[in-house]
């Protein structure tokens, strides 16, 4: 991804001053909106697989990693 | 504004307590509207049953309220439709509101050249009673305030024992059909559990007599401003009778809220103003989408309610219970008449457990949006509220009910492969769309035996050949010149060709009567 830092910038930014309820309610307009630009819904229904892999199974955890 | 009088129908003692057992084909339990309709189509297709109920009235509440269009149909070859067409409130469309914000409008049946509208509501007394009279005129053997005690194994049949106020008797019969609902006493007797899931959310009913001014559509609240619950329905029925759903929350007491003090001020939020109105009947429910493992056992079939329930948004239970009876009482004329092999029987379940499942996974889908169970439940279902006044795609996501649609039977052991490529939806297994037909309408022409619907100038010697050509009916089915249909006597599709060869139609008669 171009800019991947001001992407990055403009999503924490979005959830600036905003408590969890309200930050929660932010990402889940945007996760919706997102599906709907990929379009394809196989796509879309691998990513949230993939969402929900990372971090859970051994190979996909790289929470600890700090490179 | 009057407040209505239930019927009551008398027990009239049967000959059979004179202690000689006699024997009935088909005996049906439970004279609602499923086991009515089931044992009227029996009937009429000349066979010898009985139809027995534990009460002495009609259903008391609105209760079952949307009959869609497919049941509409249904009801009509049983002789009922028009007059539950002109007593019922007409409607198409629906709003979602969230909270003070019309979300969307949406408008089920937009397409012209259609006989019924996509729904009526109307109390399920009014369909009960209708039926009630429809069973006197065809003579059915209907019996009050006999209850179901128990059946047994009885040689080739069964045989059932049944309680009345003049004592006991016992019949046997060939089949036995299990219409008599949620708390089947026919699925207790032979201990079947329920697979599924139970929702803990409470919800309120109400059918309120009033004079207001809100247009017969289906209105419902996510977050409503005067109530606050989750969620609130409101849709209008005949005489000036309004049914309202609130949902109350899990911890709701069912005493407490069901007590007029309680109820009053909920309704007043609603409606607003001094509109004077009266209640007719609450109810306080909880819901569960589960269903039995078989709807077969041996010889017994279960049908509607005591086969598979199903929370009320999509108006899936009822509207499902007469599909079963519309998809079992063929196959129980095509056998016991000597037509088909007892094998064809095996299809009501491979053809209503996928229906039932449907039901089941739209309406628990609709639940668990209107009751979401996590914090990040919720923001997905208050992103997707937020986003769909602006942002047309977000209304797909907004779940306030997957309204009932007839059941395709698309991987029926009945159905015949297409062996050529066809346009629109009515493949094997869908049931029969409506069109303006010869001045009247197609569906009249079905009206319980197999046929053709043919767009050409052939003929099938055996079996009634309806030739059409152009219209609409050509457009709903991909009508060019030569196609051919052949329908169920339940108006499904088994069957369909580019041409008319007597063979290939025999053989996908054979077929559907479960000779495969």
């Amino acid at each position: 991804m171009n800019r991947a830092d001001d992407v990055f910038e403009a999503l924490v930014a979005a959830h600036e001053g905003l408590d969890d309820e309200a930050s929660r309610l932010v990402n889940a307009r945007l996760i919706l909106l997102l599906a709907e630009e990929v379009g394809d819904t196989a796509r879309v229904l691998d990513l949230i697989r993939e969402a929900a892999r990372v971090g859970r199974s051994p190979s996909g955890g790289r929470s600890g990693d700090s490179g | 504004m009057r407040s209505r009088t239930a019927p009551v129908f008398p027990f009239e003692a049967p000959p059979d307590l004179d202690g000689r057992e006699r024997h009935y084909p088909v005996a049906v339990v439970g004279a609602g509207p499923v086991g009515l309709a089931a044992a009227i189509d029996l009937r009429l297709k000349g066979v010898g049953v009985l139809l027995v109920d534990d009460d002495g009235t009609v259903s008391v509440g609105s209760r079952l309220i949307c009959i869609a269009k497919r049941s509409l149909e249904i009801l009509t070859r049983l002789g009922i439709g028009e007059r539950l067409a002109g007593t019922g409130v007409v409607w198409n469309r629906g709003k979602v509101f969230h909270r003070d914000d019309l979300v969307y409008e949406f408008d089920l049946l937009p397409e012209e050249g259609h006989r019924w509208p996509a729904f009526i509501n109307i109390q399920q007394y009014y369909v009960e009673e209708f039926l009630v009279e429809r069973a006197r005129e065809v003579g059915l053997d209907l019996r009050w305030r006999t209850r179901f005690e128990s059946v047994e194994p009885c040689g080739d049949g069964l045989r059932v024992s049944v309680g009345t106020p003049d004592g006991p008797y016992r019949f046997t019969c060939d089949w036995l059909l299990a219409c008599d609902g949620a708390h089947s006493a026919v699925r207790r007797g032979l201990d079947l559990p329920f697979a599924g899931r139970v929702f803990r959310d409470r919800f309120l009913i109400a059918d309120v007599r009033m004079r207001a001014e809100f247009p017969p559509e289906r209105w419902f609240w996510f977050e409503p401003p005067f109530h606050d619950g989750q969620s609130a329905l409101l849709h209008k029925q005949p005489d000036s009778v309004w049914r309202i759903d609130l949902q109350l929350g899990p911890d709701a007491d069912p005493e407490e809220e069901t007590r007029p003090e309680r109820v009053v001020p909920r309704i007043r939020a609603m409606i607003g103003g001094d509109v004077p109105f009266d209640l007719e009947w609450v109810s306080l429910y909880t819901f569960r989408c589960r269903r039995l493992e078989r709807f077969r056992h041996g010889r017994i079939f279960f049908l509607g309610d005591a086969a598979h329930q199903v929370s009320p948004f999509g108006a899936r239970g009822g509207n499902g219970g007469i599909q079963d009876s519309d998809n079992l009482a063929w196959k129980l004329a095509e056998v016991l008449q000597g037509r088909a092999p007892a094998a064809l029987l095996d299809s009501y379940e491979a053809e209503r457990i996928p229906a039932a499942d449907e039901n089941i996974l739209n309406s628990t889908r609709s639940t668990d949006f209107m009751t979401p169970k996590t914090p990040a439940a919720r923001a997905f279902r208050d992103a997707a509220l937020s986003l769909a006044h602006d942002h047309g795609f977000a209304r797909g996501f907004v779940n306030s009910g997957r309204l009932s649609v007839p059941a395709v039977l698309r991987d029926s052991p009945l159905s015949t492969p297409d062996a050529e490529p066809f346009g629109g939806a009515m493949v094997p297994g869908a049931a029969a769309a409506d069109a303006p037909f010869d001045g009247g309408w197609w569906l009249d022409r079905l009206t319980g035996d197999f046929a053709l619907l043919h767009f050409g100038e052939g003929v099938h010697p055996r079996l009634a050949t309806h030739r059409a050509r152009g219209g609409s009916l050509a457009g709903r089915y991909d009508g060019r010149g030569g196609t051919t249909y052949l329908l169920r006597p339940d108006q499904h599709v088994a069957a369909r060709w580019r041409g008319l060869d007597e063979a290939e139609v025999d053989a996908a008669l054979g077929r559907a009567r479960g000779m495969a």
